[in-house]
């Protein structure tokens, strides 16, 4: 099966997704970062005493700003994978013509 | 799996500093030869590279109703082995600590060590005994990709669960409450990250097989067959 890998792949990316159908119909939930969960476990664990002792050298001043910064890191990538792919894919193209 | 800025007390952030740059500082010379001596594996070390950049700034909902990111470094760990994806970690958590305050510069150490170098170092060691042992090469990068995303996950909450143990059950029970925010969130992503990392392989294989021969990543005969597979 040539496309063997591409339908498996297919089926559990659609499994990922059915599966919010049954998640979003049992009760309410916040969809909120894992990092910050963890921040409120670190203040339970410590009994709420903890003090962070450094804060970030810069934080976006907004979510829409910070969903900037995500989306460049994304982009950036996405046109290194895509560039060297095509060369890859025109490269062998060329040495087997 | 990135601990905040900050939120690591100053002596575990020391602790991760010392134990994190031996991985980096030898995976930088690992690179240096490999670049030196491999110069037309340098594309591949890009994508390896722009894999971690995508994927870690995807958040993605999961199951328990929170939001996670995949980490992107199992490409990188089967290509070049985890010195090397150490340094495309850091990276990529130099950008989050600076531009995103998303992890931090007190915390890098402990942040490369999670996501840069023990995930990587599980992902490779998987692929390594998968290999050896014949299974099928698209199953064996799934296991690799997804097992190092989970396990980069498990030791977040273990640096954290270190640092701060419960006051009565000490560090069990605080390694549990950890992991069900951070390990239970990320299962369905490493699998997702899983099946996309195999997926790339596959296309890798297609495009450039015998740049894998020359990584030692696959025998030329296997590259061969899976490439007839494809045809």
């Amino acid at each position: 099966m040539k496309y063997l890998a591409e339908i498996a792949a297919l089926l559990i990316v659609l499994l990922f997704a059915g599966s919010f159908i049954v998640v979003l119909n049992t009760g309410e939930h916040e969809w909120g970062g894992a990092d910050g969960e963890a921040e409120d476990v670190i203040m339970e664990m410590s009994g709420n005493s903890y003090e962070p002792w450094a804060s970030p050298v810069y934080e976006p001043p907004s979510g829409e700003i910070e969903s900037l910064f995500f989306s460049l890191q994304a982009a950036i990538g996405a046109i290194v994978i895509g560039f060297f792919f095509g060369y890859y894919y025109r490269g062998r193209q060329i040495t087997t013509e | 799996m990135h601990i905040m800025e900050g939120f690591l007390p100053p002596e575990w952030c020391l602790f991760w500093f010392i134990v994190s740059a031996p991985f980096i500082i030898y995976g930088m010379y690992q690179m240096r030869i490999l670049i030196r001596e491999n110069r037309e594996t340098l594309p591949l070390l890009a994508v390896a590279g722009a894999f971690v950049f995508v994927l870690s700034s995807l958040k993605l909902p999961s199951v328990t109703g929170s939001c996670s990111h995949p980490t992107g470094t199992g490409l990188g760990a089967i290509l070049f082995g985890p010195f090397i994806t150490s340094v495309l970690g850091l990276i990529v958590l130099l950008y989050q600590a600076i531009f995103l305050a998303h992890g931090g510069l007190t915390t890098l150490g402990a942040n490369v060590f999670s996501m840069g170098i023990a995930g990587p170092i599980v992902g490779w060691a998987i692929y390594k005994t998968c290999t050896k042992a014949d299974l099928n090469t698209y199953v064996t990068v799934f296991l690799a990709a997804a097992l190092a995303d989970l396990f980069t996950y498990v030791v977040t909450s273990v640096q954290l669960a270190l640092a701060f143990p419960a006051e009565s059950g000490g560090f069990v029970t605080s390694f549990i409450a950890f992991a069900t925010v951070f390990a239970v969130t990320q299962v369905p992503l490493a699998i997702i990250e899983g099946v996309v990392i195999a997926l790339v392989f596959k296309y890798i294989i297609a495009v450039r097989g015998e740049i894998l021969t020359k990584l030692d990543v696959l025998s030329a005969s296997a590259v061969a067959r899976l490439r007839g597979a494809m045809a």
